[in-house]
């Protein structure tokens, strides 16, 4: 008698998991991690609608900029993070160290 | 015969002597983390002097990015010294930064305005260069400890950027 609810909780489980499972394949989260002044990986391939995490380990601040566009201040030992709206190709660097160098190749969904 | 011969022998001397000099030349870890210390206190200095006289955005801002990355950069070294149980060490090379950025602040303390900027920002490429330039081919090949080595590789590349960033400023500044 006691195996049918638990039967019925593991579906349940199951539907859970295939939701948690499904969302990220709509709009994923990327991390580029930034560490001794390097952007890694340091070129990403994206989706509109996909999240660029920059994950900074430095004790110095950075950004990621792009000449004539956006900008994310990244402070020192934290993250910012930055959500895809056009479909295209950038250079970006940090304005604060411009030897360092990313670049996003974001396309449509 | 005797010229030739004492011109031989000096020849010899200096030949044999090199590796020596060079051995004696090249600064201890003591003595590179004074270097490197002292170069990032200097330039915090500077930045100082710019804060109080410069009203030009960008070169303010250049300024505040210079105190910020040289503060954190010089407590990273501080630690690490510490933990290595290193007591930086004064030297000739300290020295003679020390006197050449006063002689520098003296300079610049006459100027004002877009001259100022002009000055700083000049400098800060110059300096930078300089500071880049002993880094690579002097400090980071002298450093024994790995960890010193590694923290003056990632000194370097940080200023690397800084010179970017001040050659930038001073092009916005023509």
């Amino acid at each position: 008698m006691r195996t049918a609810p638990t039967a019925s909780k593991r579906h349940l489980w199951i539907a859970l998991a295939l939701t948690i499972g499904a969302a990220p394949a709509k709009a994923n989260t990327i991390e580029v991690t930034i560490e001794k002044l390097v952007f890694s990986p340091a070129s990403t391939e994206a989706k509109v609608g996909d999240t660029i995490e920059w994950v900074n380990k430095d004790v110095f601040a950075h950004t990621a900029t792009v000449k004539g566009g956006w900008e994310v201040m990244i402070p020192p030992k934290k993250a910012a993070s930055l959500t895809l709206k056009t479909a295209g190709s950038v250079d970006y660097f940090c304005r604060f160290h411009p030897n360092m160098k990313g670049h996003l190749t974001v396309t449509s969904p | 015969m005797f010229i030739r011969s004492t011109t031989a022998l000096a020849a010899l001397f200096l030949l044999s002597a090199a590796p020596l000099a060079q051995a004696a030349d090249k600064p201890t870890d003591p003595q590179i983390a004074h270097i490197a210390y002292t170069a990032g206190v200097l330039d915090v200095e500077a930045a100082k002097q710019a804060l109080e006289k410069s009203k030009n955005k960008e070169v303010v801002d250049f300024a505040k990015a210079m105190v910020r990355d040289h503060e954190a950069v010089n407590k990273q070294a501080l630690d690490l010294v510490k933990k290595l149980n290193v007591t930086p060490e004064d030297n000739a090379t300290s020295k003679a930064l020390t006197e050449a950025a006063a002689e520098e602040r003296a300079k610049l303390a006459k100027l004002d305005g877009t001259a100022f900027d002009k000055a700083y920002v000049a400098n800060e490429v110059a300096y930078h260069k300089q500071v880049n330039g002993a880094l690579k081919t002097l400090l980071i090949p002298s450093a024994e400890n790995a960890e010193l080595k590694s923290l003056l590789e990632t000194g370097l590349k940080l200023f690397q950027g800084h010179e970017q960033h001040a050659e930038h400023v001073a092009g916005r500044l023509k």
